[in-house]
C-alpha cells in the first residue's frame, strides 16, 4: 500500500473519531468520547506511518528528502500536528473539547491535501536545505497551535453571543480563556522560530533574509496580530471575548499567509531560482 | 523657573507617552495594517504599470505616500523607530523596579500573599507540626532554590520556598533581542549592498551591478567562472545549478570553490549566491551592438494575411488598425533574453491597447519573425535585416552564471537577535517566578497542612505544581 492510500484512509478514521467525539459532547455519551479517543490515537499512528513510508518511498526514488517539500505533505504534517497537540491537551486537560476541533481541522487539512498533487516531487535546488525543513516543522508546530487555540476561540464567540444549548456543556469560561491563552504562547514560539529558520534559509539560498516579499510580509502581520494580542493581555489585562477575537483574526492571518497569498498580485519567490 | 517647568512638562509627556502599553499595540495593529496594504500594491515596479493599475490620481496620491516601496518609505520607518523607542522607554521604566526585586540575596516572604491566593491544597494528618516539619522540608529544598521557615503570630510553621526570580527578566530579553534585530538590518543597510553580475564561462570580471541603484561597483578581488554545469531530472525540473568559480586576488587565484544554491561562496565578508544562468548568445559580431538608426517594420494580420510596413526609430510611435492600439518602439537592447537563452541585440516595442493594458513584443535583430510565436492577432516582424534560423543548439552551448553579489556585514548582529528572542521566550513563556509556602497548624491529634502556590505568569500551571506538591507532601 502507498503512503497515499493510508493517508486517504487516515482521513477516513479521523472523520470517524470527529463523529464520535461530536456525539459525545451533544449527547452526552461517555462511551462515544473514550472510543473517540482510541480512534483518533490509531488514525495518528496510521498518520504517522504515512508520513515516514513516503519519506522511504522518495529514497526509493532516488530523490530522497523528509516529506515536508509541498503543499500535499504540509498539510499532512499539519493534520499529525494537530491531533497529537489535541491528544496531548486531552490527557493533560482531561476534557474531550479538543477531539472536537482537532479532528474536524485535520479532517479538513487532509481533504484539502487530497485535492493537490500528492505524487513525490523531487526536490528543485532552492528546496534543498536543511533550513527549509526546520522552517516548515516549526511553523507548522506554531499552525497546529494557532489553531486548536481558534477552535477554543470560536466556541467561546459563540457561547456568548448566544449560540446553541450545547456551548454551554463546554469547560469553564476561565479555563477556555487561559487554554487560548497558553496555546497562543506555544503557537507563537514556534512561528517566531519558524519565520527565523525561513530567515536563515533565505539568506543561505537569496544572500538576503528578508525582502518583503508577500508570504514573508503575510507571517509577520501574523506575528504582529499574535503579539499584540499577547500584550493586551500581559499588560492590559484584557481577557475573554477580546481576546478570543483577536486570536479569531490571527488564525485567520494564519490562514491567509498560507493559502491567500498566492491570490495576491506578484508571486511568491517561494522555489523559484531568482527573484 | 516656569520655562523650566513647561520644558520638563513636555519631556515627561513624551516619555509618558513612550512608555504606555496602549502605544505598543497601537503601533503593531499599524505595522500589521500597513504591512498588507504593500502586499496588495507590488512593490518596485514600473511607473507604467502603475499608471495602469490606478490611473493618473491614484498614481500620484501612491506614488507621494511613497506606497510602491514602502517598506522603505519614510513613514514605515518612523513606525519601526516609534516601537523601538517605545520598547527600550518601558524597559529603562520596568528595569529599575525590576532589579530590586530580583538581586536579593535573601527573599523576604509574605504570609499574607499566600494567604490571598485561591491556590491553595489542604490536609490533615495525625502527626505533630515539628515532625512533618523535619520531613518537609527536605522535600521542599530539592525543588526550590530558597526555603526558609518561619513561626507565624498564630504559632503556625511556615516552610516558605521559592525559585526562578530571574526568570522575571524574559520579557526584556525578548524586547532587547527585537532592537539588536533591527539594528543589525540597520547595520546591514548603511554597511552592506546587495548586486548581481553576470559571468560568461570562462571569463572573469571585478565590477558588479547594485540592485537598488543600478550603479557600477567594483569588488576588492575579482571573480572568474571556471564552469558552469545545470541538471534537470527526468520531469524536467532543474535539479541542480553549479558554478564552479574562481577568487583572484591581484591576478592570483586566491580561492576555488563549487557553488550551488544554498551552498554560496564568502570571501572578505562578500557572498556569491547562485541565482541565475543562461545561455551565450551566438558569437557577437561587430555589427550587432550597434542600433540601426531606423528600420523597416511590417505588421501583419494573422486572420486576413494582410500586412504593411512603417519606417521606425527608436521613440516613434503609431496607431495600428483595426483600433488595435498603438505601438511604440520603446528601446534598443543588446541581449535579448527570452526563456534562458539570450536571442542578441533586438528592439522592444511596446503595443498600447485600447482597452488600457500594455503588452510587450521583443524583437531580435537576427530573428525577424520571431513575434510570429507571440499568438496575437497581428506580428511584427523586421525587414531587411540579416536573418539567421532559430536555433538554439545551433552553436556549442556557452553558459554564464549569473551570481547575486551581497555584504551585509548586520547578519551577525541580526542572528543574534534571533537566538536571544527564543532563549527569551522560552523564559517568558514556560517558565515562572514560583514561590510556595506549607503552613503546618497544629490541631487535635495532629496537624492541618495547607499548601499555597504563587507565580508571577502561567496561574494554571502552578496550580498544577500546588496540588502536586501536596499530594507528594501527604504521601510523606
Ligand atoms: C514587536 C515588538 C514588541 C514591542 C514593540 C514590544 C513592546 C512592549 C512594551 C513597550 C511593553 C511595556 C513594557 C513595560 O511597561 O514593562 C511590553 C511589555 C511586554 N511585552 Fe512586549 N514588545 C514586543 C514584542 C514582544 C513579544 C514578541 C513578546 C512575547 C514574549 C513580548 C512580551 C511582553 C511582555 C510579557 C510584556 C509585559 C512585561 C512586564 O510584565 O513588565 N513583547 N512590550
Amino acid at each position: 500500500m502507498s503512503s497515499s492510500h493510508i493517508l486517504s484512509i487516515v482521513t477516513f478514521i479521523y472523520g470517524l473519531a470527529a463523529f464520535l467525539y461530536i456525539f459525545e459532547w451533544v449527547f452526552g455519551k461517555q462511551a462515544a468520547g473514550r472510543a473517540a479517543t482510541v480512534v483518533a490515537f490509531i488514525g495518528l499512528i496510521g498518520n504517522t506511518a504515512g508520513i515516514i513510508l513516503r519519506w522511504i518511498e522518495s529514497y526509493r526514488m532516488g530523490i530522497g528528502h523528509a516529506p515536508l517539500s509541498n503543499l500535499y505533505e504540509s498539510l499532512v504534517f499539519f493534520a499529525w500536528c494537530i491531533i497529537l497537540l489535541h491528544l496531548f491537551l486531552e490527557w493533560r486537560y482531561k476534557k474531550r473539547i479538543f477531539g472536537v476541533i482537532g479532528t474536524v481541522a485535520a479532517v479538513a487539512a487532509l481533504a484539502y491535501a487530497s485535492l493537490k498533487p500528492s505524487e513525490i516531487q523531487p526536490l528543485i535546488p532552492a528546496l534543498k536545505s536543511n533550513w527549509l525543513i526546520a522552517h516548515v516543522f516549526t511553523c507548522f508546530i506554531g499552525y497546529a497551535s494557532f489553531a486548536i487555540a481558534f477552535g477554543i476561540s470560536l466556541l467561546y464567540v459563540l457561547r456568548h453571543v448566544g449560540g446553541p444549548a450545547v456551548l454551554k456543556r463546554l469547560p469553564s469560561d476561565s479555563l477556555m480563556d487561559e487554554l487560548t491563552h497558553q496555546l497562543v504562547m506555544f503557537g507563537f514560539l514556534f512561528l517566531s522560530a519558524g519565520i527565523i529558520s525561513g530567515a536563515v534559509w533565505a539568506n543561505s539560498a537569496w544572500g538576503r533574509y528578508w525582502g518583503w516579499d508577500p508570504k514573508e510580509t503575510w507571517s509577520l502581520v501574523t506575528w504582529f496580530i499574535y503579539a499584540t494580542l499577547l500584550h493586551a493581555r500581559f499588560m492590559r489585562g484584557w481577557r475573554g471575548n477580546r481576546i478570543a477575537v483577536l486570536s479569531i483574526v490571527g488564525f485567520l492571518a494564519v490562514l491567509f499567509t498560507y493559502f491567500g497569498v498566492n491570490y495576491l498580485p506578484g508571486l511568491h519567490s517561494y522555489g523559484a531560482m531568482g527573484q | 523657573m516656569p520655562e523650566n517647568e513647561t520644558s520638563g512638562g513636555i519631556w515627561d509627556a513624551a516619555w509618558g507617552f513612550f512608555a504606555s502599553v496602549r502605544l505598543t499595540i497601537i503601533l503593531l495593529l499599524s505595522l500589521a495594517a500597513t504591512s498588507i496594504v504593500g502586499t496588495f500594491i507590488p512593490q518596485n515596479k514600473q511607473p507604467l504599470e502603475y499608471l495602469q493599475a490606478f490611473g493618473e490620481f491614484g498614481y500620484r496620491l501612491l506614488a507621494a505616500l511613497d506606497f510602491f516601496d514602502m517598506y522603505r518609505s519614510w513613514w514605515f520607518r518612523l513606525l519601526i523607530m516609534l516601537l523601538v523607542l517605545n520598547i527600550i522607554v518601558c524597559s529603562i521604566e520596568r528595569l529599575a523596579s525590576l532589579s530590586k526585586i530580583i538581586f536579593v540575596r535573601n527573599p523576604s516572604f509574605k504570609r499574607s500573599r499566600f494567604q490571598k491566593t485561591r491556590n491553595r491544597s489542604v490536609f490533615d494528618d495525625d502527626r505533630q507540626p515539628e515532625t512533618l516539619k523535619d520531613l518537609f522540608l527536605p522535600v521542599l529544598q530539592r525543588r526550590y532554590r530558597h526555603t526558609r521557615l518561619e513561626e507565624g503570630a498564630d504559632g503556625a510553621l511556615c516552610l516558605f520556598a521559592e525559585k526562578w526570580r530571574w526568570t522575571r527578566i524574559g520579557v526584556y530579553v525578548v524586547h532587547l533581542s527585537i532592537v539588536v534585530l533591527l539594528l543589525g538590518s540597520l547595520v546591514g543597510s548603511i554597511f552592506g549592498f546587495e548586486g548581481f553580475v553576470n559571468i560568461p564561462e570562462n571569463e572573469t570580471v571585478d565590477t558588479i551591478f547594485l540592485r537598488q541603484s543600478g550603479k557600477a561597483y567594483r569588488l576588492p578581488f575579482s571573480i572568474r567562472c571556471d564552469d558552469f554545469d545545470v541538471r534537470f531530472y527526468a520531469n524536467g525540473a532543474p535539479e541542480e545549478f553549479r558554478s564552479r568559480l574562481t577568487i583572484l586576488k591581484n591576478g592570483r587565484p586566491v580561492l576555488e570553490k563549487d557553488i550551488l544554491v544554498n551552498h554560496p561562496l564568502r570571501y572578505q565578508g562578500i557572498n556569491l549566491f547562485q541565482s541565475s544562468y543562461g545561455k551565450m548568445a551566438p558569437e557577437a559580431r561587430p555589427e550587432d551592438s550597434e542600433l540601426p538608426e531606423e528600420v523597416t517594420l511590417r505588421i501583419t494580420m494573422k486572420a486576413s494575411g494582410r500586412s504593411f510596413t512603417r519606417q521606425a526609430a527608436i521613440g516613434d510611435q503609431f496607431d495600428l488598425p483595426d483600433g488595435l492600439g498603438t505601438l511604440k518602439v520603446a528601446g534598443f537592447q543588446k541581449a535579448i533574453q527570452f526563456g534562458g537563452q539570450n536571442l542578441g541585440p533586438g528592439l522592444v516595442l511596446a503595443l498600447q491597447k485600447t482597452d488600457g493594458q500594455t503588452e510587450q513584443i521583443l524583437l531580435p535583430l537576427h530573428f525577424p519573425n520571431f513575434d510570429k510565436m507571440r499568438g496575437g492577432t497581428f506580428f511584427v516582424s523586421i525587414l531587411g535585416q540579416k536573418q539567421r534560423a532559430f536555433q538554439p543548439g545551433e552553436h556549442a552551448e556557452r553558459y554564464y552564471t549569473g551570481l547575486q553579489v551581497t555584504k551585509d556585514p548586520g547578519v551577525p548582529i541580526v542572528y543574534t537577535g534571533f537566538v536571544g528572542m527564543i532563549i527569551g521566550f522560552i523564559i517568558t513563556f514556560f517558565m515562572s517566578h514560583q514561590s510556595v509556602c506549607v503552613e503546618l497548624t497544629a490541631r487535635q491529634g495532629g496537624t492541618h497542612v495547607a499548601v499555597a502556590g504563587i507565580a508571577d505568569r502561567n496561574k494554571l500551571g502552578m496550580e498544577r505544581k500546588t496540588a502536586q506538591l501536596a499530594e507528594r507532601l501527604q504521601a510523606l
